[in-house]
């Protein structure tokens, strides 16, 4: 589906594609300095010590959605000066591209990029032979991963809508949410493989961020309505 | 070394259309008042220069008016090209990593160049390194010798030993390596063949390719040819280059770049000056552009060229003339004619070819036509360009232990560097390596992701948490 929503919505105008690809440049970079401390924390502790090396992976999902949304905000401030450069060069005097595309676009950018690197090497490696959870592991590990990584790919959209949403006009609650949102929905990955602590609660809030993100754009009832019905 | 187009404003017919297309490449780090300024600053000093290239006579208020609209032009279609790019080297990239992933000959060790003697297997830590760093010298100082001989020649107008030279090389690359190239493929796949059959295509192949990239063609297909012909290139050094020779090589090839595009006395930023005074296109080099300002007899295939033609009526007294290689270029042709130049691809050998596409340097003048007419410039991107961002991204998924991740982790950050290199293109209008930029992100982020990210993204897969 995100890939659809690529397709359909980016492809066509290569500012999109810029911005897509400079989001997916900043999470990459994000992922890459939270996994540097994560590393690094791994290194310096003891790596025998089981729980403690969870412990440590957990505190490394923590603080790398911290990072995320960090650099959601740094990507924000620079599409905003970005934007000031555009319409000083269009010629009416507005900018082509609107801030609220902007965002909807960096949120793809973003989700692709996570989506992308939770689920490439897992796709890679289903497409040779073997049996899922052989060793006892749950054997819906991919079902499940694919669901996850899409839910994650849409969150991240929504989460990109709202969070420059709330940065344009200053309501700082808007962005604490999404923050929360974003490591509650880490969090409840914490319970996998017990599958319907993660995936239903995630479920869940995409949809709400979902109809969030919606009203904010300026949608309606009445226009989701008018569009199901197909009238003019 | 690879470098992007400047657009080097001449305005010769006092008009700019007004047919801004809708993309604006976003120039995030400048205020728009510091680039007017750094740009129609450029502008005026530009001028005198294009005087003496022969371009024709300016009109220095035309100029200054026209400053800011040209600018403004230049800045605002840019996105447009900057996808135009992105695209052939996504494809060139998507091509090598196809190939590496399913075809085995490519990652198989087979031996090595005779440009690189040391093998890389040795005993301890410290002798690899050292055999490593010599590879490296010898291969950058067979590049830096082949510049420099093509800067030499070019400067003494032995335009038939370069043409000649081209010509073998690109006969080489497109029959002999497209036909190890197809052997290998059906091996993979366990195809049946004929000898006869393969004759047949290859012939076909190469003969079309010959023709459309030293002569004329489709632009499509000659940009297919050109990509394909930097994926079969990119391929042979994956295969025939060590580990740490190929990194290092890398490197240092970007900081050549570097250094022989912007330092004063680089072979090729002289070459670059030497075909600006001559006024004539650079030399039949290996470039790809983005967009074909054709002839106009063939207009009907390439609609650019067509709106081109119907704009105004000069024009047409120019195309027959672009016909003709290099000399004749009043300043309307100049552009014509480079730019058609440009499309050819030459490729010697595998090793004697990448100093000319290293040489492949590009610093058009953009003529007035090109001006105005916003949305037909292209951009150029020298071959070269292509192969190394394409060895990158091919070594980075044969052998990273991250794999996938990898390799996308380095395909965004070329991209990124691609996107920037052409920001700064746009700021400062004249030829620039598109080497460095590029080549460091994706080092950098090839290295951090394998060896950094990779552990990480592991243990979360395995616990299944998400971040």
């Amino acid at each position: 589906p995100a890939l659809g929503l690529f397709l359909f919505t980016i492809a066509r105008d290569p500012l999109r594609i810029i911005i897509l690809i400079a989001g997916a440049f900043f999470w990459l970079v994000s992922l890459l300095l939270s996994s540097l401390i994560w590393f690094i924390a791994v290194k310096a502790s003891d790596p025998r010590d089981q729980p403690l090396q969870k412990g440590l992976l957990i505190f490394g999902v923590m603080f790398s959605v911290l990072l995320q949304e960090a650099f959601r905000f740094l990507y924000y401030k620079l599409l905003r000066k970005a934007i000031e450069g555009l319409v000083a060069l269009s010629e009416d005097g507005c900018s082509p591209i609107s801030i609220q595309q902007m965002a909807y676009v960096a949120g793809v950018g973003f989700g692709l990029m996570s989506g992308a690197f939770s689920m490439i090497n897992l796709l890679a490696d289903a497409l040779g032979p073997g049996t899922v959870g052989i060793h006892g592991d749950s054997q819906l590990y991919f079902l499940t991963s694919a669901f996850m990584t899409m839910v994650l790919i849409f969150l991240h959209t929504f989460w990109g809508i709202l969070f420059f949403h709330g940065c344009e006009h200053r309501r700082w609650w808007e962005i604490t949410a999404v923050v929360v949102m974003h490591l509650a929905v880490s969090g409840s990955t914490f319970c996998n493989p017990l599958y319907v602590g993660s995936l239903v609660p995630s479920y869940l809030l995409m949809a709400a961020a979902a109809a969030w993100a919606y009203l904010l754009s300026g949608g309606s009832a009445q226009n989701l309505r008018r569009f199901l019905l197909c009238k003019s | 070394m690879t470098e992007l187009s400047a657009h080097l404003p001449q305005f010769q017919h006092g008009q700019l259309t007004e047919n801004f297309p809708d993309n604006h490449l976003s120039n995030a780090n400048d205020t728009s008042e510091r680039r007017h300024h750094d740009n129609s600053e450029r502008r005026r000093n530009d001028n005198p220069e294009s005087e003496t290239n022969g371009q024709p006579q300016n009109n220095i208020q035309q100029v200054v008016e026209q400053d800011e609209e040209d600018e403004e032009l230049t800045l605002k279609y840019g996105a447009k090209h900057v996808i135009m790019l992105f695209v052939p080297v996504t494809l060139c990239m998507v091509v090598v990593v196809a190939t590496i992933k399913s075809v085995s000959f490519y990652t198989r060790k087979d031996g090595q160049l005779i440009y690189t003697p040391f093998t890389e297997e040795t005993e301890t830590v410290g002798q690899r390194a050292l055999n490593s760093i010599l590879n490296a010298a010898i291969m950058i100082s067979v590049i830096i010798v082949m510049t420099i001989l093509l800067v030499v020649l070019y400067k003494y107008r032995c335009y038939k030993v370069i043409h000649g030279w081209l010509i073998i090389s690109s006969l080489l690359l497109l029959f002999f390596f497209s036909f190890i190239y197809l052997g290998e493929v059906f091996k993979t796949y366990n195809v049946a063949m004929d000898y006869i059959t393969v004759a047949l295509i290859i012939w076909n192949f190469g003969v079309v390719g010959m023709i459309c990239i030293h002569w004329k063609g489709p632009l499509r297909l000659q940009q297919a040819y050109l990509i394909m012909i930097s994926a079969l290139m990119a391929l042979v050094f994956i295969k025939y280059l060590p580990e740490w020779t190929a990194w290092l090589i890398l490197a240092v090839i970007s900081v050549y770049d570097l250094v022989a595009v912007l330092c004063p006395k680089g072979p090729l930023r002289m070459l670059v000056e030497t075909a600006q005074e001559r006024n004539e296109t650079l030399f039949p080099a290996l470039i790809y552009s983005s967009t074909m300002i054709w002839l106009v007899n063939m207009a009907e295939e390439d609609p650019e060229a067509q709106r081109k033609a119907s704009k105004n009526s000069t024009y047409d007294k120019q195309a027959p003339a672009n016909q003709t290689q290099n000399e004749d270029a009043e300043a309307d042709d100049g552009g014509f004619s480079q730019e058609w130049q440009q499309q050819r691809d030459n490729r010697i050998g595998p090793i004697e070819s990448t100093p000319e596409s290293r040489a492949a340097v590009q610093a058009l003048p953009r003529n007035s036509q090109t001006s105005e007419d916003p949305e037909e410039r292209g951009v150029k991107l020298g071959l070269g360009d292509f192969i190394f961002y394409s060895v990158l991204v091919g070594k980075a998924s044969a052998t990273a232990s991250g794999d996938w991740n990898t390799t996308l982790a380095c395909f965004v950050a070329i991209l990124i560097g691609l996107c920037l290199t052409l920001l700064l293109l746009a700021i400062f209008k004249k030829a620039l390596p598109a080497l460095p930029i590029s080549i460091t992100f994706g080092l950098v982020f090839y290295f951090a992701t394998d060896n950094l990210v990779q552990p990480f993204m592991d243990q979360l897969a395995f616990h299944q948490f998400y971040i």
